[in-house]
Order: structure tokens, then C-alpha cells, then sequence
């Protein structure tokens, strides 16, 4: 019988070698004979063992991991077909702690089937959803996804069945499905993991949101700097679309929807919702004022859902499973689960999806396994650019969205960079002004003028110049962006520099700058 | 890539981008992406082309090019090397290894080798933010780069 041997098509694993050890492994098996098909599937989100290859053996998918091209000739020699022992061999991947202490709902099929087969989509529980949605009532799906509790996964945790609610009782004759993929979060890659290993989990996502709305086209608008993302998904919406999954009639029911692919271009602020829109339509990614909001006046001014790609990918499990299963997990006023995404400094880097409530403690030394560098945890930064800076002190803040907010933070997009002693947190901050000035869309004026401001005010203490005064000086300009800026863009880097300058205040007290001096 | 096209040609080719997606609904955006593949940068000569033919405003059209980082102006050398300047990569040391490419490549962001062989351009993400610090040469990815691994893509592209 022909055995599967599984290597990853997900961008982290190729930017760790996956191509190369694909192309030595397909070469190596079809040189020995060996009757093996290699099979290009998502990633399982433990990137530090990535390219993790895996062999499915009557026992179960055995891994074998970090694999270099050079390994494969040693791997095949030591029966990698069997599950054969070798030093790489990390056993059952079902049984590696980093995933067996998951819930997987979201991602249940990452990593495990192949992301362009419908056929292996089907087989593992997918579609059921859709199937369930077609013949119930618009409304009725609309307050399941209600009942869940399931909120935007993007960052700003409104529930979605609110959204939806209000998109299906706006009046339109169009009314659109739109994907914010622009997942530009530095720390976050759960947007990118489903595109990659799991596009038709997106795809049965909107067009179940479609038909609860009674939208009939969607987009997903994701980054160019995602190619093998936009790749996967454009795709899998052909395939979805040639299979009936798609189009005129979806399933064979009396809905129509269709969907494509939309790619950005470099700017960040098209994350936030409304500048997402303008740049859909064609249009510089100015932010919008709001009201109106997108659900009634939205993508060309139509009625419009625009939801984040995992709240859109968990839809499926919720139909599927019911609202009170996937309410089941989790604490609080966040229900259900979240991907977390660990990065940046930490040993165990990877998508982690778990129900909420853990603590950021046990997320970051637990899971994490600590810093890469085995350097002491100096601060991690959870949610993005936009996020605060944790120190060591907070690390008993369950994450949830509510607790996060009492903290004076934000768990975004579920993203956690972590840090170690040697980071600078002025710089930090300053960074954090930089890149909003870099990137703010210039619509309002606390955003593009504040944030020109910040860098030369954090420059200025970094240099010893005033440091009390600038102190100060940061703070209030903290405070006007804070509350006079029109998105979060403006409005949320204060979160970072404030964060970093109350945590961290050695940081901000510079040596005098005599000590430079001649 | 790297001399400006001539005025005429660059409106015939513009043209024949624009008529194959102007059905599209907003259809900036995939036009100026493909405008940009075709020619490796956004000319000049081809914004009055978008302005007849989508109906805007010469400076409208002109404001979307500007807005977004991706588009350039210019041709970009032949290679394209772009490094992770965000926060997932400066914990993983990102910052010591772009001035590494600086003076290797004798350049700063967002210029040119004298050659014409590499560009250097930061990028705020690149969604490998588990296996920092990350690059993108040309659309391949690499992550986890360290002094050695760099020198190896510098060298690549200077080919």
C-alpha cells in the first residue's frame, strides 16, 4: 500500500527548508523504489519543529522533526516509512505535549489533511456545517452563531452574531461577506495558518455568513506579503466553486455565493475595518468615520459583514457542533476557543489553540518554554504593535478579553511576542511611534502629527534632554491620541508606550548624557 | 527592468491590463498590482491611462499609487530583499542583522546597489513571527536567519 508521507506547504516550514526537503524526499523515495506519495499539508503550528515531516503508520501519523534535506537520505535508511527510530523521530504526532494539550476547534483539520482536497476536507468533518446552514432559516443561523458567543477574533471582540443580526436586517439589494485577512500584527500568523492549511474552512465560513445575511459576494482581503496564502486560497475557491461548494447554487440549495480574492498593498492601517473597505473599493486606505457603520453602509455602501478570517473559520465547527458546545470553552464573557500565537523570543514558538482562561504566565514559560535565548523573560507584548508590554508582574492575567482590558492591555488578534532582559523598553516605545507614524493614513490629526511627535519626545529622553519634562510630555500625548484619534491605529499605540514606560521606568531614565560626553 | 520605458508602450501595455480587469468591482488596486508585475514599478506615463479609462481624477489615481508602500515609483533592482523590521524579529535580534545587510550591501532601505542588483526594503511582517527574524528575496521566504544564512541570501542576490 502506498505510503503517506506528509511535508508542510506552510510559508514557515518553506522559509525553514520544507521545499528543499520535498524535492530531496521525492527524489529519494522514486531512487529506492519506495511506494510513497508525498503529501503537502498545512503546518500543525509547533514551528520550532518545522519542517516537521510525518509518516502515517498503522499506529497513527508519526513525526520526525526539525528535518533538513540532508536527513532524508539517514531518515529513509532508518525505515522512516514504518516509523522507523532515528534521533528526529518525536513520536506519535498526536502525542507531542505542544499538541496534545490543544483544543482544537478552529484549526481542527491544520496541519492534518491536504488543504486543496475537498475529499480529505469532507472526510474530516468538513462541510457539515454548510450542509446544516442551507436548510435552516437565515435568522436562526444568525442566533446560533449569536447563542456561541463568539466574538471578532480580529482584536476588538464584538460579537458576531450582533454583526450579523444587523447585516440581515439591513435593507440592500447587495449586501457583501468581507474576509479581513490583512493580518498584520507583528507575533500573529493564525490568519496566514488557515489560508494555508485550511482554506475551505474560510470558504464554508463566509458563504455560511452569506447565506445568514443574505449577502451574495465576498472578499478576502489579505497581504502581499502573504503569496503562499493568497496562492492556497484562490485555489481553493476555484476548487469550491467547481465542486458546487460555491456559485449560483451552493450545496444545490436555492443560495447564491461566490467569493475571490483580494490583495493589499503594504499598508497596514487597511487592517482596521473601514480603511479595508475604502482600499477595496480602489481607494486610498483612509479610515472612515463611523457612523454609518459598515453593516449598514459598508463595502460600496452596502450592507456589509466584515468579520475576521478565524471568526469567520470558526463558524463552521459552531454550526456543525451547536452554540452550546462551542460556548462550553472558555471564560467569562470569552467563549469558545482562541488560537494563540507565540513568538518572537521564546523556545517553543507556534499556534497554540486553547480555550481561554490561561494565564500569560503559563502560556509564556509552560508552553512557551521560556525565551530561545535562555535569557530571563524581560516583557511580552501581546496583541500586536498595538498592544501592551507584560512584565513578569501580570503574568497571572488569564487571558480574556475583559481581564486583558482591566490591565490596561488588549489580546488583539491573540499574538504574544516575547522579550528577553537585553530589550531596550524605550526603544520599545519609540518604535512604537515610529511605526505609527510610518504607517497612520493621515486622516486625522493625533495619529499623523502625535505620532511624528512621539519619536522626537522619546529621542529626546533617550538622549537625557528634560527626561521629567518629557515624560510627562509623552504621557499627554498618549492621552490626546488615546482619545482623539479616529481608529485604533492612533488610538492604541499609546498602549505600548504607555505600557513600557510604567513597567519598565529604569528604562526611561537614561545615564546622563554627560557621562558620553568629552 | 531597470531603464524607464518608453511613453507609448507603456500606454498600450497599460491599456491591455486595464481592459482585462475593469469589469472587476473596485479595480484599482489588482490593475496597479498588475501594472507593477508587468513592469516592475508603477510608470508614470501609465496614471493618465487609469484616469481616462476608470474615470477618476489624475491626482486621485496618483493619491492610491503614494498611499501604499508596495508601489513603487521607480524600478527596484533585480533583486528584491526585504527584512522584517517588526517586533517579532527585533526580540530575535532583527535590528543588528538589517545593519549586517546595510553594510554588506554597502546601501540603506529603500535604495539600490550601484549595480542595480539588489534592492533593500523593510517589511513589517512577514508572518513568521514563531521563527524570527525573517526575510523575503524575491518572494522565497527564510526565517530564523542568522550572520551566516544572511550573507548567503546577500550573496545570492548579488549574483
Amino acid at each position: 500500500m502506498t505510503v503517506k508521507i506528509y511535508i508542510p506547504r506552510d510559508a514557515a516550514a518553506i522559509a525553514l527548508g520544507a521545499e528543499k526537503v520535498a524535492t530531496a524526499m521525492a527524489e529519494a523515495i522514486a531512487a529506492r523504489g519506495v511506494d510513497a506519495a508525498i503529501i503537502r499539508n498545512g503546518s500543525r503550528g509547533m514551528h520550532w519543529l518545522e519542517p516537521l515531516v510525518e509518516v502515517e503508520t498503522a499506529e497513527g501519523r508519526i513525526a520526525y522533526g526539525p528535518v533538513k534535506a540532508r536527513d532524508v537520505a539517514s531518515l529513509l535508511d532508518a525505515g522512516l516509512v514504518s516509523g522507523g527510530a532515528h534521533p528526529l523521530c518525536l513520536g506519535k504526532t498526536e502525542e507531542i505535549p505542544f499538541l496534545k494539550n490543544q483544543t482544537r476547534l478552529t484549526f481542527a483539520r491544520c496541519g492534518v489533511t491536504d488543504p486543496l482536497s475537498l475529499d480529505d476536507y469532507r472526510g474530516h468533518g468538513g462541510l457539515r456545517g454548510l450542509e446544516k446552514a442551507v436548510s435552516m432559516a437565515p435568522a436562526a443561523i444568525v442566533a446560533e452563531v449569536t447563542e456561541s458567543g463568539l466574538r471578532g477574533r480580529g482584536g476588538a471582540g464584538f460579537p458576531t452574531g450582533i454583526k450579523w443580526k444587523t447585516v440581515l436586517e439591513a435593507q440592500g439589494a447587495q449586501k457583501y461577506i468581507v474576509c479581513n485577512a490583512d493580518e498584520g500584527d507583528s507575533g500573529t500568523f493564525a490568519d496566514r495558518m488557515i489560508m494555508e492549511g485550511d482554506p475551505f474552512v474560510l470558504i464554508e465560513g463566509m458563504a455560511i455568513a452569506g447565506i445568514a445575511t443574505g449577502a451574495t459576494k465576498g472578499y478576502v482581503y489579505t497581504r502581499s506579503e502573504y503569496p503562499h496564502a493568497i496562492a492556497a486560497m484562490s485555489a481553493a475557491i476555484e476548487i469550491a466553486r467547481a465542486a458546487g461548494v460555491l456559485g449560483q447554487s451552493v450545496l444545490g440549495s436555492a443560495h447564491a455565493f461566490d467569493m475571490e480574492v483580494r490583495t493589499g498593498a503594504g499598508a497596514y492601517v487597511c487592517g482596521e475595518e473601514t480603511s479595508l473597505l475604502n482600499s477595496l473599493e480602489g481607494k486610498r486606505g483612509l479610515v472612515r468615520a463611523k457612523p454609518p457603520l459598515p453593516a449598514h453602509k459598508g463595502l460600496f455602501d452596502c450592507p456589509t459583514v466584515i468579520n475576521n478570517v478565524i471568526s469567520l473559520a470558526s463558524v463552521p465547527v459552531i454550526m456543525d457542533k451547536g452554540a452550546a458546545f462551542y460556548r462550553d470553552f472558555g471564560m467569562g464573557r470569552s467563549r469558545g476557543t482562541i488560537p494563540i500565537q507565540i513568538a518572537g523570543n521564546v523556545k517553543h514558538g507556534g499556534l497554540f489553540e486553547t480555550a481561554f482562561g490561561l494565564t500569560l504566565g503559563e502560556i509564556v514559560d509552560a508552553i512557551g518554554g521560556g525565551t530561545a535565548s535562555a535569557r530571563p523573560v524581560k516583557a511580552v507584548q501581546v496583541g500586536g504593535p498595538l498592544g501592551a508590554y507584560f512584565p513578569r508582574a501580570l503574568f497571572d492575567t488569564p487571558f480574556d478579553y475583559e481581564a486583558f482590558a482591566a490591565r490596561d492591555g488588549l489580546i488583539g488578534h491573540a499574538g504574544i511576542v516575547v522579550f528577553d532582559d537585553t530589550a531596550d523598553m524605550l526603544k520599545q516605545a519609540r518604535f512604537a511611534m515610529e511605526f505609527c507614524a510610518v504607517e497612520s493614513c493621515g486622516k486625522c490629526t493625533p495619529c499623523r502629527i502625535g505620532s511624528m511627535r512621539g519619536v522626537e519626545v522619546a529621542d529626546k529622553i533617550a538622549a537625557g534632554i528634560e527626561p521629567e519634562k518629557n515624560r510627562e510630555l509623552l504621557t499627554d500625548l498618549c492621552n490626546t491620541m488615546k482619545f482623539g484619534s479616529l481608529c485604533a491605529l492612533g488610538g492604541f499605540t499609546p498602549y505600548p508606550v504607555m505600557s513600557a514606560m510604567t513597567h519598565f521606568p529604569e528604562d526611561f531614565s537614561p545615564a546622563p548624557i554627560a557621562e558620553a560626553a568629552e | 527592468m531597470n531603464t524607464h520605458l518608453a511613453g507609448a508602450d507603456v500606454a498600450e501595455r497599460t491599456l491591455a491590463i486595464v481592459g482585462e480587469l475593469k469589469g472587476l468591482e473596485g479595480p484599482l488596486l489588482p490593475i496597479l498590482h498588475e501594472i507593477q508585475d508587468e513592469f516592475g514599478y508603477v510608470p508614470e506615463a501609465c496614471l493618465p491611462v487609469l484616469a481616462r479609462e476608470l474615470n477618476l481624477s489624475r491626482a486621485e489615481v496618483y493619491g492610491v499609487v503614494t498611499f501604499y508602500h508596495d508601489f513603487r515609483e521607480h524600478p527596484a533592482g533585480r533583486h528584491v530583499l526585504k527584512l522584517c523590521r517588526a517586533e517579532a524579529c527585533q526580540s530575535m535580534g532583527g535590528d543588528r542583522l538589517a545593519e549586517r545587510a546595510k553594510a554588506l550591501l554597502g546601501i540603506d532601505f529603500h535604495e539600490t546597489t550601484p549595480d542595480g542588483a539588489v534592492t533593500l526594503e523593510p517589511v513589517y511582517c512577514l508572518g513568521l513571527c514563531s521563527c524570527s527574524p525573517s526575510a523575503m528575496l524575491d518572494g522565497e521566504v527564510h526565517a530564523r536567519l542568522d550572520d551566516t544564512e544572511l550573507e548567503a541570501l546577500v550573496a545570492e542576490a548579488r549574483r
